[in-house]
């Protein structure tokens, strides 16, 4: 027992330190990632309901990609395939010089890439929940179109998307874990190093299995603070 | 509406407008014409960096790969199935204890990532060596396979007795309540009253666990089991030749989409006495 304490301890001894470098890896990879993948899938979801043939079959071939792909694949995608495209790039520039790729960088545009493609579809549900009535009556009060978007539709969007979104956040927050396999620190990469070097492979799995429950607890706590916030405007029925 | 109406209202009503160049419609078509390019590019690169010696050597391990990614996915969700079908009893359980253990094992596999659990099984099962060789288990525990099947088969257990419990959940109370009017058993009731409803529920959500689970299923290959991914990075790892991955990614949106496509026409066909 005493054993295991000095294993998780922080300090020279321990892993404590160097598994919470991971916790902070992870979530910040995670927080880095929703922003992008929110501002994506609802400019996605725009092009997926525009009159415009064009534009929806183009907004149809991304959610198909990144819905249809492995995460881990499409990390390993844009990760290699952003190094050698930009090496080809300097290649045919004349520049000399060795490229390497961000791996937190790589993980957040594809993690991002993915977010998105299903943030889109729970955006475009919400749009349909809301009526037609809405733009028409914010057309009528003279407003312009993009100022229906921002003040009518989008606050009544994001609470109709909100449940949806927040299991995507679930999702992303496990997704995260693939980053490991790219080089980046996060608590899988962590706890694998302790367990391969401390051959203590079940407490640090464990361990790590463990702080990803935590964290979807804590979002779900969160997530419920939003959620009420969300609702404090409608009437009690 | 008679047909007389109809072509009244046909010959007065406007000429359309001419389709014009609205600033929507240029940007629709830039970022198809996006997308052409870069199908375009892909095409043009594959056709560039086809190695007729690399597919020889490669070609087969791609397809082997390819079976055991379905062999692994398909074996996985049958064990899964069966599993899950006591979890979702337990989850709807009136005994406390009962449905709450099986909220915990629901939460704790859907709550963790899935590459964390298999490395829980097959790195960290390896600390209880002495222990699962005394009950003789050790055998079945070190290969990757088993474990990679073994973890797979806990994690979707857990997501489809959600599925089942949501489906069987969602049929009215009514119809246990008829069921019991006439006088049929508990399990008559379930086999041929509330399961034959539930089930068209769940069609479409066993459906996307299933593609969930053969995207999962990639990360095997961090597990030393040579499935399609596992044989693209090793290919990767012999040849730096970029086109592995693309290939794979081939492969996978193929049987995506091939999935997601046949899974929609047996729904549409199950389903075809709610359709109007």
């Amino acid at each position: 027992m005493d054993n295991y304490l000095t294993l998780l301890s922080f300090g020279d001894q321990g892993w404590g330190d160097e598994i919470a470098i991971g916790v902070v890896t992870t979530i910040s990879l995670a927080l880095a990632t929703l922003p992008v993948g929110l501002l994506i899938g609802f400019l996605v979801a725009l092009a997926k309901q525009s009159r415009e043939w064009s534009f929806r079959t183009a907004a149809d071939i991304y959610t198909t990609i990144f819905r249809g792909l492995p995460e881990l694949l499409t990390l390993f995608l844009v990760y290699f395939g952003l190094q050698i495209g930009i090496q080809q790039l300097f290649q045919t520039l004349g520049v000399e010089a060795g490229v390497e790729i961000n791996a937190f960088l790589a993980g957040v545009i594809a993690l991002a890439f993915v977010f998105s493609a299903y943030a889109s579809e729970v955006f475009l549900s919400a749009f349909r929940a809301i009526s037609n009535g809405q733009y028409e009556g914010g057309y009528a009060l003279g407003l312009h179109r993009n100022q229906v978007m921002r003040l009518v539709i989008l606050p009544q969007l994001i609470r109709i998307a909100l449940p949806g979104l927040s299991n995507l956040w679930m999702i992303l927050l496990k997704d995260t874990a693939l980053v490991s396999a790219i080089g980046l620190t996060d608590i899988l990469r962590q706890t694998g190093i302790a367990a391969r070097n401390t051959k203590e492979a079940f407490l640090f799995f464990g361990l790590a299995a463990l702080l990803y429950l935590v964290l979807a607890l804590l979002s779900s706590v969160v997530i419920g603070r939003v959620e009420a916030a969300g609702k404090r405007g409608e009437t009690v029925r | 509406m008679t047909a007389l109406q109809e072509r009244l209202e046909a010959s007065e009503r406007p000429p359309a407008l001419p389709r014009t160049w609205t600033g929507e419609r240029i940007a629709g078509n830039l970022v198809l014409a996006f997308w052409l390019v870069a199908g375009v590019l892909m095409v043009w690169y594959l056709v560039e960096a086809w190695a007729p010696e690399k597919v020889e050597r490669y070609g087969p391990k791609y397809i082997s790969g390819l079976l055991t990614t379905l062999s692994l996915v398909g074996l996985s969700l049958v064990i899964g199935a069966a599993l899950s079908i006591p979890v979702a009893i337990g989850r709807m359980s009136k005994n406390k204890l009962i449905s709450r253990i099986a909220f915990a094992y629901v939460y704790v596999f859907r709550g963790t990532p899935l590459i964390a659990q298999l490395f829980l099984i097959y790195y960290g099962l390896g600390s209880f060596r002495p222990q699962l060789e005394a009950v003789g288990l050790w055998g079945f525990f070190r290969e990757a396979w088993n474990c990679a099947v073994f973890s797979f088969a806990l994690n979707t257990a857990a997501y489809q007795a959600e599925i089942l419990r949501g489906a069987v959940e969602s049929v009215p109370k009514g119809q246990w309540e008829g069921a019991a009017a006439l006088g049929l058993n508990r399990v008559q009731t379930l086999y041929k009253i509330i399961l034959p409803q539930a089930l068209i529920v769940a069609l479409r959500p066993y459906g996307n666990e299933i593609i969930l689970m053969i995207k999962g299923s990639a990360i095997v290959a961090l597990a030393t089991v040579y499935d399609l991914m596992g044989e693209t990075r090793r290919a990767y790892s012999r040849t730096y030749d970029f086109q592995t991955y693309i290939w794979a990614a081939i492969f996978y949106l193929v049987i995506v989409e091939t999935l997601r496509n046949v899974w929609s026409v047996v729904e549409a066909r199950l389903t075809r006495h709610l359709q109007r």
